[in-house]
């Protein structure tokens, strides 16, 4: 545990995480690095299929094997290499030290038991706590991730919630150990509008309160503008830019970031703005060239894109950029603005 | 089933939800509960009853020795054989009584037994998968290949006859459809969302298969079990019938009903009689299965959905 404390709560360095289909394979998280720091919120950006939840099951170590393998990299949890651990003592980590919420909250509690059982069970697992104890503090969790008349609700089944409520008791089980990380994979998206912000509001105060370190995965540009400290947008298994949220919303000096941030409205441009979509599919990650792989799809793109994958630039306050055009890419931001 | 009782359903709901409930004992009075409600439950478990009564009082209220014999053979059903004689001229309803305990015993421990060791392979063959899933799976299809009743055959005459061996006999070979109907709801089952929430919240293998997997998949292995208890009641009587089962002295419902088929153009008594017993524990486990069935699906005997 020497030199801990120089280094982050959570270090991913190098990871690649690969498929082995029929058709070839699938690299769907191809060398991305990153760091998270204690407490801190950490998005990261990127459409369908692009590896991010991929990413985060590498974490957990929960890639389905044989079809899948975390091919190289390390991924370091305060100085311990979770990839050099034995499946037991990953698991014990799994919900102690670091927990995950799911996508999809309306699936995600098992049907048949009470939720007052799930919450507790994990309890009595992890922390061994006896029943009574258990029961106790999985009110106080429920009453915390405010939920109403905790003491009935932990009698209920999951079909009796909403899937607003459904989250947060889903929340409330991934705080219930008080581990370290927090891994949200896409927390909202199948939630109702109204509650999305809600929840992430609970997420953002929660994780505040708890100084628990929260990544949240999503595609969604506007909760990555207000609840994230640092921002890493993804493209086809790697990362294509990294900033914190105000660098990234503000001055994108990636082509994939300006284009996703124009195929969104905002409320802060002029209404009369035109939305621009970017053109074409994400590239199949069976067949990557050696160039940049947004180079099909992108409207800065030079000759060398082609060739020549860009390395990761440091733009300067801890702003990087995969692009040899970023220069031009912030040019055509400050003009529009 | 029993859509008019949905009022009474959603009723019972709103009793559970205010009623202290915790865990195991209040399981057991919901439980009471939805049987109560449920007329054929009901029905089922009243001669479910009797008939476990008459079991193990037998000697107290049939009124013959089931094997002593009368020179009024055959007799048609009177009031001194009110189920009428056999050809060897012993009181058919003191045998049926007296059978009832067997046929019971073996209907309900055999599918107890071929439960257990088919939902265990089913589920560790679904959930591993690999070699494991390859081994068991591959017996499993060998012993598919034949009819269970074969496979019956063949382990008694491995193993002897017999009541226990004959017990032992009808579970192995019943226990495939176990294994092959639990694993395919593991299959589905493993891949739910719940499932790997579960896993990223450090839970065991163990616990995934025990909390998570198995009570999922309950429902198809209850109606499988109701039904099995039937073939078992028939496979022992078939078995006996061959001479592989128990003693031909032995009053068991299947060896009457066996016996009786020589003489059914004669006798009806002799087929009618068994046959309704068989039919009325088959019919009576059916409907507590169905209940249990409902029962263990929480969205819908808790009312909603």
């Amino acid at each position: 545990m020497e030199l801990t404390k120089l280094s982050s709560l959570f270090e991913v360095e190098d990871l690649r995480t690969q498929f082995f289909t029929p058709t070839g394979i699938v690299k769907a998280v191809d060398g991305i690095s990153y760091t998270v720091d204690e407490g801190e919120t950490v998005a990261i950006v990127g459409e369908s299929g692009c590896g991010k939840s991929v990413s985060a099951l590498s974490i957990l170590g929960l890639i389905p094997e044989p079809a899948g393998k975390i091919a190289g990299g390390s991924i370091r949890f305060m100085g311990t290499d979770l990839l050099k651990l034995s499946d037991e003592e990953i698991r014990r980590m799994r919900g102690r030290q670091f927990a995950m919420i799911f996508q999809e909250p309306m699936t995600s509690l098992n049907p048949v038991l009470t939720i007052g059982r799930q919450i507790r069970e994990t309890l009595q697992t992890h922390l061994g706590l006896s029943r009574e104890q258990a029961m106790q503090r999985a009110e106080e969790l429920l009453g915390m991730v405010g939920i109403a008349d905790a003491g009935g609700r932990l009698k209920q089944y999951p079909h009796q919630l909403s899937g607003g409520m459904r989250q947060r008791v889903m929340i409330a089980m991934a705080l219930s150990c008080e581990p370290e990380l927090i891994i949200a994979d896409e927390p909202t998206t199948a939630l109702d509008v109204t509650i999305q912000a809600q929840i992430l509001e609970l997420m953002k105060d929660l994780t505040h309160r708890f100084d628990v370190a929260l990544i949240i995965i999503t595609h969604n540009l506007g909760v990555v503008a207000r609840y994230a400290d640092r921002v890493n947008v993804m493209y086809a298994g790697k990362f294509v830019e990294m900033g914190t949220a105000l660098q990234i919303y503000h001055g994108p000096k990636h082509p994939y970031t300006l284009g996703l941030l124009r195929s969104v409205p905002r409320l802060d441009h002029p209404r009369s703005e035109r939305l621009i979509p970017i053109v074409g599919q994400p590239p199949d990650l069976t067949r990557l060239g050696n160039g940049c792989t947004y180079e099909p799809r992108c409207s800065f793109r030079v000759s060398r894109c082609a060739a020549e994958f860009p390395p990761m630039q440091n733009i300067g306050d801890g702003h990087f950029s995969a692009c040899w055009q970023y220069k031009e890419v912030d040019q055509t931001t400050r003009d529009r603005s | 089933m029993a859509r008019t009782s949905t009022a009474q359903r959603i009723e019972q709901n709103a009793d559970q939800n205010s009623a202290e409930s915790t865990d195991h004992r209040s399981r057991w009075a919901d439980w009471w509960l939805t049987v109560v409600h449920d007329k054929k439950a009901f029905a089922g478990l009243i001669v479910l009853t009797i008939l476990l009564m008459t079991a193990v009082l037998a000697p107290l209220i049939a009124p013959y020795d089931p094997n002593a014999m009368e020179y009024d053979m055959m007799e048609p059903p009177s009031f001194k054989h009110p189920l009428g004689t056999d050809d060897l001229g012993r009181d058919l309803l003191s045998r049926i009584i007296y059978g009832t305990k067997i046929s019971l015993f073996i209907g309900i421990t055999t599918v107890a037994i071929s439960l257990s060791i088919g939902v265990v392979l089913g589920v560790v063959a679904g959930y591993f998968g690999g070699w494991l899933d390859h081994i068991i799976m591959r017996y499993i299809d060998l012993q598919w290949a034949f009819p269970n009743f074969i496979i019956a055959v063949y382990l008694v005459a491995v193993f002897g006859t017999g009541i226990l061996n004959l017990t032992i006999a009808i579970s192995l070979a019943f226990l495939d459809d176990f294994a092959r109907i639990t694993r395919g709801m593991v299959l589905t089952i493993k891949k739910e969302q719940y499932v790997s929430a579960a896993r990223a919240m450090g839970a065991s293998d163990y616990r995934i298969m025990r909390r998570y997997i198995l009570p999922n998949a309950t429902a198809p292995i209850i109606v499988q079990a109701t039904v099995s208890v039937s073939y078992a009641i028939l496979a022992e009587a078939a078995l006996s019938f061959l001479g592989l089962g128990v003693e031909a002295t032995t009053p068991t419902w299947g060896l009457i009903l066996a016996e009786g088929r020589s003489f059914i153009s004669r006798a009806w008594w002799l087929g009618v009689f068994p046959g309704l017993a068989i039919m009325l524990t088959v019919l009576s486990i059916n409907f507590l299965g169905d209940a249990l069935r409902d029962f263990m699906d929480v969205r819908e005997s808790r009312g909603l959905i």
